[in-house]
């Protein structure tokens, strides 16, 4: 029998589950697990700036390579600046395990220095949360905490280790099995109910395939790639699901909802079958519920039963992992259509291919005009590889990122969709970078988002962790601004930032990165190739971009998606019929 | 009851760890669903307890709350119970004002619904009452016109009728949701 500290048992616990890096920053309580860390541990400590940095960028590790991101934090304030990673997490089913260190059991409810209840404040934003009072529990607890956060839908856990408990000594021993007999998420999709969906498949006039997350989390694309071109069935992506199909297919539509593509809104509102796969009716993909895809039947497969009718009901309800389903689905179409192929829907895709050339995403980018942000976006885009990974905050130019990028394969989009949290680019990026070496990380960010987390420039400068992030910087915060314009009668109100402040070239630098300042269209493609030819170090590039430009299509919050606006001579007096809404 | 339709009884098979009362009751608030009364004991396996929770749905389908319940990782089994299969009951202590002539008036109330009196002084009597939820209101509706001192009710325990145990059993909304096993 090995006997050894319960910090060192949680770190050949970690090393176990493979575990390669960490970000994080020590405190007074999770000191005991740094000292081993020393020259003990082969795992990488990555030292953030702030523990929502450290979170973030586990998830953007987690996003780019499919595996865990583990972060770690101290008790108290360490904890607490975890909150928002751990809830942005749990709204886009990111597998993330932190671990923090908690004051000493016997002070535990004493309000003690650093003190906070942290797996009490979690609880409703974590998959599940343990708090360890036994050193003997540490290692089962990290199986348990892998296991959970990994599997069925995934989703952050958090282990909180007292400083006592992590000092004390234990024998070693690891669990060949994990038992947790309230959690067996079902992953085997009914074979019955994947034979009624082939029906209704078969039987449609107009499907379209509604493609979130949950086939990204699957690793189900090359599935989804089989079942689509199988069938003819159009696709369209949701945000978080962004390549999980190729863009440059003719069957994908691209992203549906509120700054969705016309053609992919629409598509879903004339459909007569949706196959929701791995997505789950969110606001910004339905508009205004009742309204939305109205002559559609449903087709639910996902891994939460949860999720299943729980905004639109399903007329077949499949709970399962989307690539076994998917896997299904596809034999049980091959079977079924034989040598005759799909059903003739010419008329369908060729309204669908219709829609795509009257209404594309457009903007105007005039020679001697300001900048556009899609022109900067799309730049960005034909300069890089398709390995490039690209990561957005959350805003406008998450918006335009989404909607100019093109996306060819899977993990190579990373945002956060549910939760909507700004800031959380820079830190996802360089999480990103750690766990994707090898391909270049492009963050696109806005000025308002960046500032909320740029101290981790300093991380990427120290631990030699390069990408480049390009801020479309309008001196606003850009989307308030549009609503406010849109819907307060351009009443601006708490939206300025100034483009100037701070000076981002100089702020670059100062973190030992590079600066690069774009203030024309002709000056884009000469910073892209200078930026992308920088390895050794991050780049910022400050695209001072037009501040009057919107993201469009909008449908407005609580609208049905019929009343899609296309562009902002929608809504200011126009006298072009053919500018008006489509109603 | 009055609005009996909109309350479900279900009952939450929980591995008895701390905190697993707060995720389940932080959960209700999280969601929106509202609990009329949830009750937590011992079960006859260790390791286990048995929370029955009577869950208003006016707001939010009975199917969430169970399949969110089922969610949490301490959450081992829910039953949702049927009343015509099912047996409700609930313990209540009502301390009641007695002075005078009322004292043996509630007397009389307490033989009537076979309920013990517990304590007795000079102003007041206790009274304490088992049964169906229905029984416990109509007694308390008769003794209010004596003046309630005060009132504790422990809220609804429930088990089902027949030979099978919850962990027999299978729950509905999984059955329904097109999963293989549940």
């Amino acid at each position: 029998m090995t006997t050894l500290t319960g910090a060192r048992a949680l770190l050949k616990a970690l090393e176990l589950e493979g575990v390669e890096v960490i970000f994080g920053i020590p405190g007074g309580a999770s000191m005991p697990i740094y000292d081993p860390l020393v020259d003990e541990s082969p795992i990488r400590h990555i030292l953030c700036r702030h523990e929502q940095g450290a979170g973030h960028a586990a998830e953007g590790y987690a996003w780019a390579t499919g595996r865990p991101g583990v972060c770690m934090a101290t008790s108290g304030p360490g904890g607490t600046n975890l909150v928002t990673p751990l809830a942005d997490a749990k709204m886009d089913s990111v597998p993330i395990v932190a671990i923090t260190g908690q004051v000493p059991t016997p002070v535990v409810g004493n309000d003690a220095f650093q003190e906070a209840d942290i797996t009490g404040i979690t609880m409703p934003i974590t998959k599940h949360n343990f708090l360890v009072k036994d050193p003997a529990e540490i290692v089962r607890t990290v199986r348990e905490a892998f296991h959970i956060a990994t599997t069925g839908r995934p989703g952050p856990v958090l282990i909180d280790l007292p400083k006592d408990v992590l000092l004390a000594e234990t024998e070693w021993s690891w669990p060949e099995r994990v038992s947790l007999p309230g959690y067996r998420p079902t992953t085997k999709g009914n074979q019955r109910q994947v034979v009624e969906a082939v029906k209704m498949i078969l039987a449609s006039e107009r499907p379209v395939l509604y493609v979130g997350g949950g086939v990204i989390k699957a690793n189900a694309s090359e599935e989804l790639y089989r079942l689509a071109t199988l069938g003819r069935l159009p696709v369209v992506t949701t945000l978080m699901a962004r390549g999980a199909f190729p863009d440059s297919h003719e069957l994908c539509l691209g992203m549906p909802g509120m700054h969705g593509s016309y053609t992919a809104v629409t598509a879903m509102q004339r459909a007569d079958l949706l196959v929701a796969l791995g997505a789950r009716f969110d606001d910004r993909v339905t508009g205004k519920l009742a309204a939305f895809a109205p002559h559609a039947r449903v087709i639910h497969v996902d891994i939460d039963p949860a999720e299943i009718g729980k905004n639109r009901a399903a007329d077949v309800p499949i709970v399962g992992d989307c690539r076994d389903v998917i896997a299904k689905m596809v034999a049980e179409l091959e079977r079924r259509q034989g040598e005759a192929g799909p059903p003739d829907r010419s008329a369908w895709l060729a309204q669908l291919r219709e829609w795509q050339q009257r209404f594309p995403f457009r903007y105007d980018q005039r020679p001697d005009g300001p900048l556009k942000p899609q022109y900067a976006v799309e730049r960005l885009r034909a300069l890089a590889d398709d390995d490039t990974i690209v990561v957005a905050g959350v805003g406008q130019h998450q918006m335009y990122a989404s909607q100019f990028w093109r996306f060819e394969k899977p993990r190579h989009w990373i945002n956060s969709g549910g939760l909507g949290t700004m800031g959380f680019a820079v830190p996802a990026a360089l999480g990103a970078k750690v766990g994707r070496p090898d391909a270049r990380v492009v963050a696109i960010d806005g000025d308002g988002c960046f500032q909320m987390t740029a101290q981790e420039l300093a991380t990427s400068t120290t631990e030699k962790i390069p990408f480049v992030c390009a801020i479309l910087n309008n001196g606003y915060l850009g989307m308030v601004r549009q609503w406010q314009e849109l819907f307060f009668d351009q009443r601006y109100s708490g939206v300025y930032l100034d483009p100037n402040v701070p000076d981002y070239v100089k702020l670059a630098e100062a973190y030992g990165a590079v600066g690069i300042r774009v203030e024309r269209p002709d000056e884009v493609d000469a910073a892209i190739e200078k930026a992308y030819s920088i390895t050794d170090r991050s780049v910022v590039i400050d695209f001072r971009i037009d501040p009057s430009e919107g993201v469009f299509p909008m449908v407005p919050a609580g609208a049905s998606n019929d009343d899609i606006i296309l562009g902002p001579e929608a809504i200011r007096p126009t006298s072009d019929p053919e500018e008006a809404p489509i109603a | 009851m009055t609005n009996g339709e909109k309350l479900h009884t279900i009952s939450a098979l929980v591995e008895d760890k701390p905190g697993v009362l707060t995720r389940v009751a932080g959960l209700f608030a999280a969601r929106g669903f509202n609990i009329d009364s949830l009750a937590v004991g011992p079960t006859e396996t260790p390791g286990l307890s048995r929370m029955t929770i009577v869950v208003n749905v006016e707001t939010k389908p009975l199917e969430q709350v169970t399949k969110q319940l089922n969610k949490l990782i301490n959450v081992i089994k829910i039953l949702e119970h049927d009343p015509g299969t099912s047996v409700e009951r609930e313990l209540m202590l009502v301390k009641v004002r007695a002075a005078g002539e009322d004292r043996q008036r509630i007397l009389e109330i307490a033989s009537v619904f076979r309920v013990n009196v517990v304590d007795v002084t000079h102003h007041t009597i206790t009274l304490e009452a088992a049964g169906k939820p229905e029984k416990l209101e109509a007694l308390l509706e008769l003794v209010a016109d004596f003046g309630i001192v005060e009132l504790s009710r422990t809220g609804r325990i429930a088990l089902s009728r027949g030979d099978r145990g919850i962990r027999d059993r299978v729950l509905r909304a999984a059955r329904t949701a097109g999963g293989e096993g549940a």
